[in-house]
């Protein structure tokens, strides 16, 4: 078993952090294991959900944003919709989320990868392009087979476009990430 | 149902790519109903599951854009076939009540988000505006003893003090509405059990996990057909349903239609109009087990 010294690692500026960003009160979870035990992810985690509560009470930050499983989580909010203390746990994974990518953590790549290619299609046309998110993903992880073997079955049902879907407004979208990416620095 | 209520109308992207048969049947099937759909003009991405993983912010500065294009056209309340688009409008608008959270947003914006849009599903639309009773009384083709898995996913109700919709554990409404139309359904406990979501790229192994124990379900709750009201779930159940039974070595061959249509069919509405030849599990066998309409039928 695993042991953690927290008298020598709990790290209260995160705790506070974790609250502040996600207006949540941690110190209410009693650790009753609802979230986990409805929480479609845990076969797929390295820590279950109620586990992961514990740690952020316990201020270890280390531990938390490194770990796979705050890439897994879906925001599915089983989560959230059945916790006794109404904290709202899928918002806290979300913020964990936020600050694993603030501090450099990148447990599960592809995920990661995912995210940004999506974003970045938002950004350039205001829409997704789903076909130009495809690529990007696929050139970023180097992962070409990935879903390959659906093409057969989506382009000749003609949903998949092979241009973006641009709006008009396309600037403004931009400007919306650029003024973000600016106070982020 | 005298005269045409007006709604703004969010299609959200896939609408315009992978869930085109979701977005006509749901236009077809609104008509229809006398649901009149104003399309926001030049709407933008909501930012989906992407943006709110990345920030609070940005993701309700994304949704925040769409609401004020609706409150310029006049529009009171915006409603969409998507729970993820529903979800993150919804959100925004939530947390936009507090006010800091709000001066942060309109910080991203050209200019400062709405305040008195609502926003609500199709799906609600539907139920609460129409409702089953007058449903039932306009179905020329009923889906007579048809057993359908009726399948929500996990955003359209949850959490609940955000969605304001139906149950978060228990969801009836499509149930309701499928059963007006005639439809048999089946007990189905994983109606609100996420389907694996946006993982289908980037960890395929949980979506053929989680969607395969979806499909299994169905299949022994003896269901003919999945239903769904989400296009991402219904792309994960239906698209990928060959990975999924080369995963867990299962051989469904289960259609996955979205609610809005068979509610058409139902209503009589011509099934090129409701995107059945998008479906990639052949929906043919269920299909004939459909009666023609009533009227050309006598």
């Amino acid at each position: 078993m695993e042991v953690i010294n927290i008298t020598k690692s709990y790290d209260p500026d995160f705790v506070a952090e974790v609250e502040a960003e996600s207006e949540q009160n941690v110190r209410l979870c009693y650790q009753c294991g609802n979230c986990t035990a409805g929480c479609p992810y845990t076969f797929a985690y390295d820590i279950p959900v109620s586990q992961i509560m514990r740690l952020v009470q316990a201020g270890q930050k280390e531990k938390v944003l490194s770990c796979r499983s705050i890439w897994i989580c879906a925001t599915c909010e089983s989560c959230t919709t059945r916790c006794p203390n109404d904290i709202d746990v899928a918002r806290l994974m979300d913020v964990l989320r936020h600050m694993a990518r603030r501090y450099n953590y990148n447990a599960v790549p592809t995920v990661r990868t995912f995210v940004d290619s999506f974003l970045n299609s938002v950004e350039k046309h205001g829409r997704v392009f789903e076909m130009g998110l495809m690529a990007a993903y696929m050139t970023k992880t180097g992962r070409f087979w990935t879903d390959t073997d659906l093409s057969p079955k989506v382009l000749p049902k003609g949903k998949l476009s092979f241009k973006p879907h641009r709006i008009q407004g396309r600037d403004e979208v931009a400007k919306i990430f650029e003024r973000y990416k600016e106070q982020q620095r | 149902m005298s005269e045409a209520r007006t709604y703004g109308y969010y299609p959200g992207c896939s609408g315009m790519g992978t869930s085109m048969e979701y977005e006509r049947s749901t236009r077809a099937v609104c008509e229809a109903l006398g649901i009149k759909l104003v399309e926001l003009e030049d709407w933008s991405c909501c930012g989906s599951t992407p943006a709110h993983t990345v920030d609070h912010v940005l993701s309700a500065a994304l949704s925040g854009r769409n609401l004020s294009i609706a409150e310029s056209m006049g529009l009171d309340t915006v409603i969409t076939p998507c729970p993820s688009c529903l979800t993150n409008l919804k959100t925004a608008t939530h947390r936009m009540e507090n006010p800091e959270f709000r001066s942060k947003v309109d910080k991203l914006l050209d200019k400062p988000a709405p305040g008195g849009v609502a926003v609500k599903s199709v799906l609600q639309v539907i139920f609460e505006d129409v409702g089953p009773d007058a449903i039932r009384e306009k179905v020329v083709r009923p889906l007579d003893g048809l057993a359908l898995a009726p399948y929500y996913g996990c955003l359209m109700n949850r959490p609940p003090e955000v969605m304001q919709f139906d149950d978060p554990e228990n969801p009836t409404s499509m149930d309701e509405i499928l059963k007006a139309l005639g439809a048999d359904v089946v007990p189905y406990g994983l109606k609100v059990e996420c389907c694996g979501a946006s993982h289908g790229i980037a960890q395929k192994d949980v979506v053929t996990t989680l969607s395969g124990r979806l499909l299994d379900l169905a299949y022994a709750e003896h269901a003919v057909a999945m239903v769904t009201a989400c296009p991402l779930c219904q792309m994960n159940l239906d698209l990928r349903q060959g990975q999924i039974n080369s995963a867990n070595k299962t051989n469904y061959k289960m259609p996955i239609f979205y609610y809005t249509q068979l509610l058409g069919i139902a209503l009589g509405l011509p099934e090129k109009e409701l995107g059945f030849d998008k479906l990639a599990v052949n929906p043919a066998p269920v299909l004939k087990a459909i009666q023609e309409p009533s009227h050309a039928a006598s």
